[in-house]
């Protein structure tokens, strides 16, 4: 019997690994302990609701790698491991623990699919094989492992091929191939991260399935969902608009490949969760198994929501050995889990990208993942769920027809896909063009491509006509929203709503129900639609809704989701029913469990109206849910909703730059100077007067792109005539940029302008690194006590002066003892999950208390806690080709880890192998710049005499020889003189690359700088290219790299802080 | 929306629905409203004979997405639904066995249709109400003065096969009853080496010589098919193999001398959960029944061999020593999961074991 259970977690969020995972492991551990099983995780990823304390009984926050694992499998003298529900990440460590015979030594059960199934379906010769035995079609294909081998069998299948490399996630390294000088180059990258690559046919234009299935150890099994891409092969599915049920094929192709996937997943003795993916020929519906995931995946939780099925938990379940029919179906609580959801609606995800927000980056998309995060809209036809998932993006469209932005070649995003070619192809059918024509180059089927254009030929229909009361509701049935109504009539969007009102055409809500209405379900799991006569449920009563975070993106990730989730449990504590509204079906808020009501729903205006209006809510919370959910505080608030906590008028006031720095100059508190600029004259004149570098950026921001630190004039005019056109309408804002200043951080809850609890973090990089992007200290172990006082001083009369009450955070500049205020958001921030698990205290607590009027009497103190956190970014900059990998103002990271110890350079150490780095030797590359040799000096010499190896750039290199310390002479790429750089990193000659640019502006020029850190990120060798995170890794290097590093639980730490 | 015109499904409760309907309907059209939650398969749904007499509602909001084959989909040779109720109708499919659009299949085969109807909310009356009479109405006309009793019309002799037919030319003499048979169970005993005598529901083949007798769903009540049940009484007095789906279990339940009832709102659907209570395995299965059979009344020598986990009823029957065994589901699937086609090799098994 076993009594406990380790759950590997999937780390930090990265692109092809996100939110998803908390989902998956949350339920997991909900699963297991309801069988009384002691749950022990192992996840960095601090941000999660999976690591709190509610949770797991025992959490680690510490690198997901062997030493440490094995570690905790003797301390905690671990029964059994669950390997499906973290991913990619969980399911190498699994099988590393394996062949490292770490789990046999300790005798640890492996609990669902076993070592052997996850190596077969892994291993994609084998894979392969295995199918083929069975008569189970396969693409052609030939395994490689030399970059000649690769070349011989591509020129036997014929090019184009497609080339795959195994063991990744999100489809790393797998792209098409063209041509021979092509195949040698990516064969020979594939080649560096795995060691074998598989040459395949190319599939272009067939179309793309996937089956989510379940099965347990007696072999009943089912497919749960099944969902079409609307992108056919060539686009990942994690890049693809995804339908769920498949729309275009009949009942003999939909049985022909649910049987495969129950055949596969019998022939790999699956038990608990696998999906499959297929390619169908549309010409003749010729089928092609393209490959397996073991484990839950992105593709689950999509099906987890699409269907309200929750696969996570049913698996974790069929690990314990139930079966199927054993589980009761979740949502009805009636009906047995043996079945397969019936749908009676249709779901549409569009992926969330970011790729934009990476200077330099290729915005193309394909083979390979770079999407973040993902929306799904839900509705009765493909219109409604396609333009309900485009207004839930948050990309300043409200639906598919007013996407504000100029596609400059509509029919080249179309054939090659970008971000935006369903943008692309609305326009398309808009200036007129033909639908053979873009589907021959598009290969997208007709099916989408024939609704696509009904929008557009609706969208000129009512152009030219009156908006009747059918006309407004067959708009409205195709999704249409109030705002893009209001656009094509040149009228507002509340005079739209007052006019849909008064036509009486309201949404009306329905039940996700797994069964299409056959039996009466207690689902409180509830989507809006127009194709519809009644509604499914009842106003609520003694209700508060919480608006989530909506889809993951780059500045916007799990921490609101554990913020919109703790924030609902809280309230819910307090005898109250919570309504959230979410667009994320990778969150645990999005769990039917996690609230009384889930609507899952845009977080627009018209959306949240509708809803509040059905449910006459006494209170709605937008504090909780990031940026999204805060611009919706006073729209909502001027429409008469009762807001939660700090009025909108104040929130405006901290949101409103000059009416902010009015109230900071009343306050008598320091901010750099800036200025708001339409006319290049003002903008010269602030330079001249504060000096450059200066930090510019448009005032109306669209998604949250475009700052930049200008450093000379050159740089301003480009800036200013390449991406902005300044206008009355459109200014600019430029402020003072100060260099080498430490930045820090307040987070905290008050109520009625009093801070009730608070906490200052520090940021490891000075200034110029977007705080999403740094690395922060918690508590601060380098501040001086009086930047201390003087900036809770300062957070105390601004929290006053807006009379906050709810969650806030300020962010501050220090130099010299002298602080300025560079940013107040009154909501919570990106760090309170780290704040709450390092401090003990729950901050979302807090938060509810001081919502409800109920604010906690004792005082917290924060600034003692007898251990420190860390938190470290993740980065995905191998996922965006192009993209330089260097921190700079705007955000750039996707992720974060966070790991908790005593000692500051001990757990740096921890929390810089937590984001995910391999270091594998003492061999260091530096290339720095002069500014930085002589500071650094000291810790090159004492890494160097504990045995480090160092190899540097010519500049470098003569510099260290000057001082007398061995290194090796390399050449830039450039040179192509051997030594090189490139086959230095390429053959993997060393462990770790130190490449610090002058500023960011030489970042941007410096092109051999540029190249290492390129080839760093594609070769994956750990880069550091910031300063102070340099000296801090380097002096931790010193200090902790060789030694044993002891592990503690969270609860352990908290323990002894208690002193227990 | 040129070529539509405005049409109300009345039920007999009193709830209407309007939506709208090709403009070539014209007389209201009267059947028991019944909904399938499928969401493939409505080619195969529609020729279904066991649907015959029964106005469909499909829950799936977005019917006619690949079209219509030129027949190779299909259950019988016509629509036997008395109508169709959707939310949306797709008009452009493009699908390499598509002929012809949903819409101009209907119209061919005269059946008529109201689209634009809030199927979910149809779905929970007839949940809650029960099974309901339905009548579908043009351009606000009166409805047509009470509903016709559906309850005890012989739909099977509508549906059976006309005169007894021969198919396949293999070792084994297989009795197909057609009491309004899907074409794929002959499909699938073709798959063995048998040769098919498809006999009307009124045809006596107990005197006949053949190896095996194998009973076809249908439509309606099955306590109607009297003389099907007595020619059957017959066929249970020898041992040879005698195999039921859907109606041909209910027959075979009468047949014995146990009870069926009717279920509040039958189980129509691609997702419905059994159990194999011999060997404990659950399979997914396609059915499509209003009528159910009483287990309390089940003679002493029969048992239950399959049960929907879902609400417990009786899926399946069979003689605790003869080779006498029927399920409420349909293996032959079409549409529907595969999982139970094995129950056409058990009968064949039977069959051969029966000859040895």
């Amino acid at each position: 019997m076993i009594k406990n259970v380790l759950i590997l977690g999937s780390g930090g969020i990265r692109v092809g690994q996100a939110g998803e995972f908390d989902y998956s492991g949350s339920q997991a551990i909900k699963a297991f302990k309801e069988e009384g099983l002691k749950t022990i995780l192992v996840n960095p990823n601090i941000a999660t609701v999976q690591t709190d304390k509610s949770m797991a009984d025992e959490i680690y926050f510490v690198p997901l790698e062997i030493q440490y694992v094995t570690e905790i499998i003797i301390k905690d003298n671990i029964d059994a491991v669950a390997l499906g529900f973290g991913g990619q990440t969980a399911l190498n460590l699994g099988l590393e623990l394996y062949n490292t015979g770490v789990l046999s030594k300790y005798n640890v059960k492996v609990l669902g699919s076993s070592i052997e199934t996850i190596n077969k379906t892994e291993d994609r010769g084998i894979f392969r094989d295995i199918l083929q035995l069975h008569g189970i079609k396969t693409p052609i294909s030939k395994l490689a492992t030399t970059v000649n081998e690769s070349v011989l069998y591509a020129s036997d299948i014929g090019y184009p091929v497609m080339i795959r490399s195994g063991f990744s996630l999100g489809g790393l390294g797998s792209s098409r191939v063209g041509s021979e000088a092509e195949l040698r180059e990516k064969v020979s990258i594939a080649l560096a991260s795995a060691p074998q690559v598989l040459v395949e046919e190319y599939l272009t234009g067939w179309k793309e399935f996937e089956y989510e299935i379940i099965r347990d150890c007696e072999g009943n099994s089912l497919t749960i969902c099944n969902m079409e891409n609307l992108d056919p092969m060539g686009v990942h599915t994690g890049e693809s608009i995804v339908v769920a049920p498949a729309q275009t094929i009949n009942d003999y192709e939909h049985q022909m490949l649910r049987n495969i996937s129950l055949k596969c997943a019998q022939f790999f003795n699956i038990i608990g969760e696998c999906n499959i993916q297929f390619a169908i020929n549309p010409l003749d519906g010729d089928y092609r198994v393209i490959e397996m995931n073991p484990r839950l995946s992105r593709s689950s939780a999509l099906a987890s929501k699409a269907t309200g099925y929750p696969l996570a938990f049913i698996a974790a379940k069929l690990c314990l050995g139930y079966k199927l029919y054993e589980l009761t179906n979740q949502v009805t609580k009636k009906t047995t889990a043996f079945f397969e959801p019936a749908l009676d609606y249709i779901v549409v995800k569009i992926p969330r990208w970011d790729i934009h927000k990476l200077p330099q980056a290729e915005r193309t998309i394909g083979t390979e993942m770079k999407s973040v995060g993902e929306a799904m809209g839900i509705g009765r036809t493909f219109a409604e769920g396609l333009q309900k998932a485009i207004a839930m993006l948050n990309i300043g469209a409200s639906s598919l027809v007013d996407y504000p932005w100029q596609i400059a070649n509509i029919r080249h995003e179309i054939e090659f896909a970008t971000d935006r070619r369903i943008f692309a192809l609305f326009e398309w059918f808009q200036s007129g063009g033909d639908i053979g024509e873009v589907h021959s180059i598009s290969r997208i089927d007709y099916w989408f491509l024939t609704q696509i254009q009904e929008i557009s030929l609706y969208f000129n229909y009512l152009t030219n006509n009156k908006l009747t009361s059918a006309n407004l509701l067959k708009a409205k049935q195709l999704g249409f929203s109030d705002i893009s109504l209001a656009k094509i009539k040149g009228i507002t969007e509340e005079e739209i709503r007052k006019l849909r009102i008064g036509y009486g055409i309201t949404p009306k809500i329905k039940q996700i129900d797994t069964l299409a209405g056959e039996f009466a379900a207690e689902t409180n799991y509830l989507y809006l639609t127009y194709s519809a006569i009644s509604n499914d449920v009842l106003p609520s009563k003694n209700n508060l809704c919480i608006i989530g975070s909506g889809p993951y993106s780059i500045g916007s990730s799990v921490e609101f989701d554990w913020c919109t989730v703790n924030l609902a449990r809280q309230f819910r504590k307090n005898g109250k029913e919570v309504i959230i509204v979410n667009s994320n079906p990778e969150t645990v808020s999005t769990d039917y469990d996690e609230s009384d009501r889930l609507y899952f729903e845009p977080l627009v205006l018209e959306r949240v109206r509708d809803i509040l209006d059905f449910e006459n809510v006494s209170g709605v919370s937008v504090s909780v849910g990031g940026q999204c959910a805060n611009n919706l505080a006073l729209p909502l608030f001027e429409a008469g909703y009762p807001i939660l906590g700090t009025s909108p008028i104040d929130i405006n006031r901290a949101e409103n730059r000059e009416i902010f720095s009015q109230l900071l100059n009343k306050d008598g508190v320091d901010q750099p100077r800036w200025i708001k600029a339409n006319k290049l004259d003002d903008i010269h004149e602030f330079i001249h007067e504060v000096g450059l570098p200066v930090l510019i950026r448009p005032s109306y921001v669209l998604s949250g792109s475009a700052m930049k630190v200008v450093f000379n004039e050159e740089m301003l005019e480009k800036y200013l005539k390449e991406a902005f056109l300044i206008s009355r309408d459109h200014p600019v804002v430029i402020s003072e940029f100060i260099e080498d200043a430490k930045e820090l951080e307040i987070d905290g809850v008050a109520y009625c302008g009093k801070i009730i609890i608070y906490s200052i973090s520090e940021h490891i990089e000075n200034a110029g690194v977007h705080s999403g992007d740094a690395t922060i200290v918690f508590p601060p172990e380098r501040l001086y006590l009086k930047t201390v006082l003087k900036s809770k001083s300062i957070a105390d009369k601004i929290v006053k002066s807006l009379n906050i009450t709810g969650p806030f955070n300020m962010q501050f500049l220090a130099q010299h003892n002298e602080i300025k205020v560079i940013e107040c958001n009154i909501r919570a921030s990106r760090s309170f999950p780290f704040i709450s698990k390092v401090t003990g205290h729950d901050y979302m607590e807090i938060t509810a208390q001081v919502l409800l009027n109920k604010p906690p009497l004792n005082s917290f103190n924060t600034l003692d806690t007898k251990f420190i956190g860390i938190k470290s970014p993740v980065f995905s900059y191998n996922r965006f080709k192009g993209s330089d990998p260097v921190a700079h103002v705007e955000m750039s990271s996707t992720g974060e880890v966070a790991c908790i110890g005593y000692d500051l350079l001990e757990t740096f150490y921890l929390s810089w192998l937590a984001t995910g780095v391999k270091l594998s030797g003492k061999r260091i590359l530096i290339s720095i710049h002069d500014r930085f040799k002589e500071r650094l000096l000291p810790l090159i010499i004492g890494l160097n005499n504990k045995g480090w190896n160092i190899t540097a750039t010519e500049g470098t290199h003569d510099f260290l020889v000057r001082h007398g310390i061995q290194s090796r002479c390399v050449f830039k790429v450039a040179d192509k003189i051997e030594p090189n750089i490139e086959r230095v990193i390429i053959n993997k000659q060393v462990d770790l690359i130190i490449n610090l640019p002058y500023n960011a502006f030489s970042a941007s020029v410096d092109l051999d700088g540029f190249a290492i850190r390129r080839l760093a990120i594609d070769y994956h060798i750990p880069l550091i290219t910031n300063f102070q995170l340099t000296e801090m890794l380097l002096e931790s290097l010193y200090v902790c790299y060789g030694n044993k590093i002891g592990v503690r639980s969270y609860n352990e730490f908290l323990d002894e802080k208690a002193g227990v | 929306m040129d070529n539509f015109k405005t049409s109300t499904l009345v039920l007999e409760n009193g709830d209407k629905f309007s939506g709208y309907s090709p403009l070539w309907q014209k007389t209201p059209t009267f059947g028991e409203v019944v909904f399938n939650t499928g969401v493939t398969g409505y080619e195969e749904t529609l020729t279904d004979p066991s649907y015959s007499g029964q106005i469909l509602v499909f829950t799936y909001p977005i019917i006619g997405n690949y079209g219509v084959s030129n027949g190779y989909r299909r259950e019988s040779n016509k629509i036997h639904v008395r109508g169709v109720v959707c939310q949306n109708i797709y008009v452009a499919p493009y699908h390499y066995e598509s002929t012809r659009t949903f819409l101009s299949w209907l119209k061919e085969e005269e059946a008529p249709v109201i689209i634009g109807i809030d199927t979910r909310a149809l779905a929970k009356v007839i949940r809650e109400f029960g099974v309901i009479g339905g009548v579908i109405i043009y351009d606000n006309n009166d409805i047509p003065n009470g509903f016709p009793k559906t309850m005890n019309i012989n739909l099977v002799g509508q549906v059976t096969a006309q005169k007894p037919s021969l198919h396949g030319s293999g070792k084994y003499k297989i009795v197909l009853v057609d009491c309004g048979s899907k074409s794929n169970i002959l499909r699938n005993l073709l798959k063995y080496d048998t040769t098919i005598k498809v006999v009307p529901y009124d045809y006596d083949y107990s005197q006949e010589e053949y190896d095996g007798v194998f009973l076809s769903n249908g439509p309606g009540d099955p306590k109607e098919c009297v003389c099907t049940i007595n020619i059957l009484k017959k066929a249970l007095g020898n041992s040879k193999p005698i195999y039921g789906i859907c109606l041909g279990s209910q027959l075979m339940a009468l047949a014995v001398g146990a009870n069926t009832y009717k279920l509040k709102f039958g189980h129509r659907g691609q997702n419905q959960p059994c159990m194999d209570l011999i060997s404990q395995r659950c399979y997914l299965t396609s059915q499509n029944h209003g009528y159910a059979v009483d287990e309390s009344t089940l003679p002493s020598d029969w048992m239950v061999s399959y049960r929907n986990i879902n609400d417990g009823t009786v899926a399946g029957i069979m003689h605790k020593t003869k080779p006498f065994c029927s399920v409420q589901f349909h293996p032959e699937s079409s549409p529907g999961p595969h999982d139970t086609c094995h129950f056409f090799k058990q009968f064949m098994d039977d069959v051969e074991g029966s000859i040895k």
